[in-house]
């Protein structure tokens, strides 16, 4: 070889070499040129971290441009409204919580207002306070999780773990109120098992202080990162006509401008006594849905406080003896708490035959429970219409004609729950 | 929810498609002619129940007919709820379905379709959403046994050791 002439090139220098360097067309404005022509389809998830569960995302690709999204879901299909119909109504509460398991008290409120109305039992005002609280610090830990993860999905890692450290906070005072920090079983037909105990409500009080201020910082962190600001401003904007008609509710609705909020609009559970406001969002872009929820933190503790200062005093639970299982220091003096007892442990108890729909706002949008009762024990039908598995229809047509990278972040901010997804 | 006489009032503008009105518990549901439901709900919907909330699969077993659709209708501005109620028999579960008019029945169409066998005539795309493409059976019908599950896994394992060797 003659040193004047070139040497052959590698197959990496000539791919190199054949790459053009002048600016690509904008995917957007159509037109799409020889090389983004051709359609890929992608296989995103079932495990990946960006799809928050075993969510399995069949995407059609034209270059980085989404074409389609298929969700196919199903993955963590545990039968619980097979397995409800097989226990008595107060053993169906633990299972239906275990849906949506960033929301447990919401499920068991759901299916407890359901099978109240079926009884037409009354729950006593310190109850219905005290479900408001807990229901309350649910969805601020619910909105925190969601945060934490979603963060962690545009890139800023650190605000997980302080999300996470609020979080506990909540936790611990499920702990304090149930005994359990996850899955507390603590919502029953006609109140709640348990008074809170000593010392919770100074606790709590501790944590509304901090929360706001918390709340604050991450805000700040946010609402300055460069990064962040450009992935949600904009991107993937749904008008609230099509949300509606895809049947979206809950933060995404009124991130689009449409302030549908059951607690207001619907109230349940007291809420009427409280007075709170509901944001709403201008566009209904990936931006509005995170100002949404984290403007909904704010509120929550709003809703606290005011439960806390005007908690009343009274029974915690109905008296109605034939729903809710007597106090333990009657069953050492009375035979008639015993066989009360008896009855409700063993049997459960009867419900009349009918249908009825409780919905309730839960921290993401809508959400519904069915139950059937055929006079037995135990339920004919229960089914919940959750949130995050008719959120996810609006998936596609948020992301449809965005970059793959914006739908990472749509699928962040659609918040869904793939427990409560699959049941 | 409407009261007691609105809901006789709804049913009598449906005319033939309303079979039964059911007040109960404060919660005003009618009961319509199957082959009827698009129309029904077009005519709900021009009454300001816009928004399909739910759509619910129930199985009367052991009544006939045995298999229900429940669709639960909400009216924003008037913040009022009615469900309607269809009943189909196990030798023609079928039901035109209103993904068309309602894009959120979609999803929810297929999972009744799933769990309890209801057909949904010209929906986009009636596949199984829960449970695997090749399950047998419609497992929330009330004669459909609890437990007793084979492990798909495992049987499949067996399968691909076997062509391996």
């Amino acid at each position: 070889m003659s040193p004047t002439e070139n040497p052959p090139l590698s197959a990496y220098r000539r791919r190199e070499q054949s790459i053009t360097l002048s600016p690509l067309e904008d995917p957007h404005d159509g037109a799409p040129g020889e090389t983004s022509d051709e359609l890929l389809t992608l296989n995103f998830g079932p495990h990946h971290p960006a799809t928050h569960g075993v969510l399995r995302l069949l995407v059609t690709l034209q270059g980085e441009v989404v074409r389609d999204i298929k969700p196919i879901i199903g993955y963590v299909h545990t039968g619980i409204e097979k397995t409800a119909e097989d226990k008595a109504y107060w053993k169906v509460i633990p299972v239906v919580e275990r849906m949506d398991y960033l929301s447990y008290y919401f499920n068991a409120m759901a299916f407890c207002g359901a099978v109240e109305k079926l009884v037409e039992v009354e729950v006593p005002k310190r109850g219905q306070y005290l479900r408001v609280i807990h229901l309350e610090l649910n969805r601020i830990a619910s909105h925190l999780i969601w945060l934490g993860t979603s963060a962690l999905d545009l890139g800023a890692v650190s605000i997980f773990l302080y999300c996470l450290r609020e979080r506990e906070q909540i936790l611990d005072l499920f702990e304090m109120s149930s005994g359990q920090r996850m899955h507390t079983r603590y919502f029953q037909v006609g109140g709640v098992i348990e008074d809170i105990p000593a010392g919770f409500a100074s606790k709590l009080r501790e944590f509304l202080k901090v929360m706001p201020e918390r709340a604050d910082e991450y805000g700040a962190i946010l609402n300055s990162n460069e990064i962040v600001l450009q992935r949600l401003r904009g991107t993937c904007p749904l008008d609230a006509a099509t949300l509606l008609g895809l049947g979206v509710s809950g933060p995404l609705l009124r991130a689009a401008g449409n302030p549908w909020d059951l607690r207001k609009a619907d109230p349940y559970c007291s809420y009427e006594d409280f007075d709170f406001k509901i944001p709403v969002g201008t566009v209904g872009d990936n931006y509005d849905r995170f100002a949404v929820r984290l403007a909904e933190i704010y509120e929550s503790v709003k809703i606290i406080e005011q439960a806390l200062d005007g908690l009343p005093e009274g029974p915690h639970i109905t008296e109605d003896r034939k729903v809710a299982l007597p106090p333990r220091h009657e069953l050492a003096t009375s035979m008639e708490a015993l066989i009360h007892h008896f009855k409700l442990v063993t049997e459960g108890f009867r419900v009349p035959p009918g249908e009825v729909y409780n919905a309730i706002e839960s921290p993401r949008g809508e959400l519904g429970c069915f139950v059937r009762s055929d006079g037995s024990s135990k339920p004919a039908r229960v089914h919940m219409r959750d949130p995050s598995f008719v959120n996810l229809q609006a998936l596609s047509h948020m992301a449809r004609g965005n970059y793959i990278a914006d739908m990472v972040a749509t699928v962040a901010m659609l918040d869904p729950i793939l427990g409560g997804i699959d049941r | 929810m409407p009261d007691a006489t609105g809901l006789e009032l709804l049913a009598q503008e449906l005319g033939e498609a309303a079979l039964e009105t059911v007040y109960f518990r404060e919660q005003a549901t009618i009961v319509i002619d199957p082959a009827e439901v698009r129309a029904v709900l077009r005519s709900l919907r021009e009454a300001g129940y816009s928004f399909l909330a739910s759509v619910h699969g129930v199985d009367y077993y052991p009544e006939e007919p045995r298999l229900g659709v429940v669709y639960e209708l909400l009216d924003m501005s008037r913040v009022d709820r009615i469900a309607v109620k269809l009943r189909v028999g196990m030798d023609s579960p079928e039901v035109d379905s209103v993904t068309a008019e309602w894009p959120t029945a979609d999803h929810q169409e297929r999972e009744v379709f799933d769990m309890f066998g209801v057909v949904f005539r010209d929906h986009p795309d009636l596949r199984r959403i829960l449970m695997p493409e090749d399950y047998e059976g419609h497992p929330q019908r009330r004669d459909f046994p609890v437990g007793g599950e084979p492990v798909i896994f495992t049987r499949d394992a067996a399968e691909w050791l076997e062509a391996r060797e």
